[in-house]
């Protein structure tokens, strides 16, 4: 099964629509309920970041019996240093983006913990990708 | 402890899910930092927040969240309301500070995240 949903950047009236409706279809397939949170945590925390970093974005998400792999896709700034991006504490959010509380640099390193393998790309001034994949019965 | 001990002791009132008051939380976190909250892995956990926006309500939805108090009379708006409605929560206003608030959870023996 695959679903598809488009993100706005800046509209954090709709951050989270894509991880709400997730957390719904994988309600449905009977998933372990803390399996389903980390997998929502982590989606969250990946559109979040596209609202607040990037212009618009495309979430991808592809489910089969065994796991969920998800494609976070957006044409923004990109990420220049992914490895300083990826440290707890970095973030350039902006004072807009930390009013709606969010904007301390732990969401890239919480979503490193939350998913099973977690793949992130970059291309300055184009955009990022970021791919998480996590396994039901892990 | 329940919901509606929780909701006693802050004189507190109850926005949405006044069925669910007889649900047991097991402990407690006070933030405004939504991506903190996102970090906890605790379950009958009871969000003490100044936040009172969408996202907030994202948050415990995704952290399966079941209560969340607005202290210092943080509005809840329709939207928020609806959104928590449809996740099973539990949204309490309450008029007392962060500090105030905590203090009084605390004193009453609910138990710190960390
Ligand atoms: N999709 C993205 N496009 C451009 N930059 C990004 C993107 N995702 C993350 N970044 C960069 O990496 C930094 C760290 O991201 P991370 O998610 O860890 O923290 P944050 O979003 O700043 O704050 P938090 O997640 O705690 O709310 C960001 O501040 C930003 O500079
Ligand atoms: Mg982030």
């Amino acid at each position: 099964m695959e679903f598809k949903y488009d993100v706005e950047g800046g509209n954090f009236a709709k951050a989270g629509h894509a991880a709400s409706a997730v957390k719904k279809v994988l309600k449905q397939l009977n998933v372990n309920p803390k399996v389903i949170k980390r997998v929502v945590v982590a989606l969250y925390e990946g559109e979040v970041n596209v609202v607040a970093h990037a212009f618009k974005g495309r979430i991808i998400a592809d489910i089969d019996p065994s796991r969920i792999y998800i494609k976070i896709e957006d044409q923004g700034p990109g990420i220049p240093d992914i490895d300083l991006a990826m440290q707890v504490g970095y973030s350039t959010a902006s004072s807009k983006v930390r009013e709606m509380g969010f904007g301390a640099g732990m969401g890239l390193p919480n979503m490193k913990k939350n998913a099973d393998k977690l793949q992130i790309s970059s291309n300055v001034g184009k955009g990022t990708v970021v791919e998480l994949t996590t396994y039901f019965n892990s | 402890m329940e919901i509606k001990k929780i909701a006693e002791i802050l004189d507190a009132r109850i926005v949405c899910g006044e069925d669910l008051i007889d649900k047991e939380i097991h402990c407690g976190f006070a933030s405004d930092l939504m991506s903190d909250v996102l970090t906890l892995d605790s379950e009958g956990l009871v969000l003490v927040t100044g936040l009172a926006n969408l996202q907030t309500i994202r948050t415990a939805e995704m952290a399966d969240i079941t209560c969340v108090v607005f202290v210092r009379d943080k509005t809840v708006t329709p939207e928020m309301r609806k959104i928590a409605g449809e996740n099973n929560m539990v949204l309490l206003e309450c008029r007392y500070s962060m500090f105030r608030t905590i203090g009084k959870l605390y004193e009453a023996g609910l138990a710190p995240v960390y």
